[in-house]
């Protein structure tokens, strides 16, 4: 349990804030693993393997603690598999289909280059928990962005396909960065407490990292306003339904089935 | 048995255990193994993952499950602690050897947040060049990239500084 969470004032807020990280770190996780025996070549396999793995293995230390903050005695299994996608409070972004392999490197990209700093900060959080879970993270995050940097690098600058698919995936994914930089009451209270940071704080490094990768991946970035918004207060895409049918059928199917 | 005999007893046990992924690696040359301490009549001991998925650490907490019932303890408790966030720093300068042996290449100096494209100098465990190249960040295991060694022509695993 946290040492600064303030009784039952700071729980409510805490269950959910750590339960948007989870969320939005299983789904993640889960869509590259649909990419295991389909990727392009044996290297690809291994790196999106390897980095669901990271997500999904953050994704258990969050839901661990969520479950333990929330005092009901839901355990990981529990919130990730018993729970229908109107619970789920993941970003809209990571629940996007794969698409083609540029699709998949533009969302990790867009996630990962905010995902490494705000680890790094909320590494300093005065919840202890979510601070060793964060420390942890952020050296994962820096491998998944350095893997997905350097190939949207050389999906753009490469052939006249690759270049379009990158910049295609580019603009139908833009709209949903807005919601990274979301910030509500769950928010506010936490910030209040020292346990986690404002988004916005974290937008300017994320605008530069995009930037400078984009301009040498010869990309640019859609100057549409429009942002989507609703995967953190459970409004989401019809994908999220298909993919928990897939990942949720065996505990659907055999409830509290283990091996 | 004392607190202090039965402690040993225990450290010995479970720094008999190897990692089951590069099994010439005991837990404690890797830095996985962080502390054994006898609370009462129980044995504490906590571990901690080298990466937040890694799919070693349920075998790790068997292995040694196994390895403490052999040494005749059997009030134990293994926990998984995440603070401090493990680091190559951690591995044994005996640990590293043995790595070479292997045919692994070692982590390259201390870890220090890089640059986003920032590369390593990674000699070849087998010829111990230095003429390497990368080919994949992401190798056999979460903790591994895959490099080639341009003279010697062989492909090698290294382990990632972390």
């Amino acid at each position: 349990m946290s040492e600064t969470c303030d009784g039952a004032v700071l729980a409510a807020p805490l269950f959910d804030y750590t339960l948007r990280l989870a969320d939005t770190a299983l789904i993640l996780g889960h869509r590259l693993s649909e990419w295991i025996g389909h990727a392009p070549v044996l290297e690809e396999e291994l790196a999106l393997g390897n980095i669901a793995l990271d997500l999904i293995g953050e994704a258990r230390a969050l839901y661990s603690y969520a479950g333990a903050v929330e005092g009901k005695g839901r355990d990981e299994d529990a919130l990730a598999y018993r729970r229908d996608a109107g619970g789920f409070r993941n970003l809209l972004l990571v629940e996007q289909p794969n698409g083609d392999f540029a699709a998949t490197i533009v969302r990790q990209f867009l996630f990962s280059a905010f995902a490494q700093p705000f680890w790094r900060r909320l590494a300093a959080s005065r919840d202890a928990t979510l601070a060793a879970i964060a420390a942890k993270s952020e050296k994962e995050a820096a491998y998944h962005l350095r893997h997905a940097g350097e190939w949207l690098i050389r999906l753009g600058d490469g052939t006249e396909e690759s270049h379009r698919r990158a910049q295609t995936a580019l603009d139908e994914l833009w709209p949903y960065t807005g919601e990274l930089f979301e910030r509500d009451a769950v928010e506010d209270a936490l910030i209040a407490a020292g346990i986690t940071v404002d988004p916005e704080t974290l937008r300017p490094e994320w605008q530069k990292t995009v930037a400078a990768v984009l301009s040498e991946a010869t990309l640019a970035a859609p100057e549409r306003a429009w942002m989507q918004s609703g995967g953190r207060s459970g409004r989401h895409s019809e994908h999220l339904g298909h993919l928990l049918a897939t990942m949720q059928f065996l505990q659907r199917a055999y409830p509290g089935a283990t091996w | 048995m004392n607190a202090a005999g039965l402690r040993e007893r225990a450290l010995e046990a479970a720094a008999r255990v190897f990692d089951p992924e590069i099994p010439v690696l005991t837990i404690g040359d890797l830095g996985v193994l962080r502390d054994v301490r006898v609370v009462g009549d129980t044995v504490e001991i906590d571990i901690t993952p080298t990466y937040s998925g890694c799919p070693a650490m349920r075998v790790i907490e068997l292995d040694l499950d196994t390895a403490l019932r052999a040494a005749g303890i059997a009030k134990f408790r293994i926990s998984t602690v995440l603070s401090p966030a493990w680091t190559t720093d951690w591995l044994s300068p005996e640990g590293r050897r043995k790595l070479a042996e292997f045919g692994i290449a070692p982590p390259a100096g201390q870890t220090s947040r890089r640059a986003l494209f920032a590369s390593e100098s990674v000699r070849c465990p087998r010829c111990g060049s230095a003429e390497t190249e990368r080919l994949a960040e992401f190798g056999s295991t979460a903790c591994k990239a895959l490099y080639r060694c341009r003279s010697c022509a062989e492909p090698f695993d290294y382990f990632k500084c972390h």
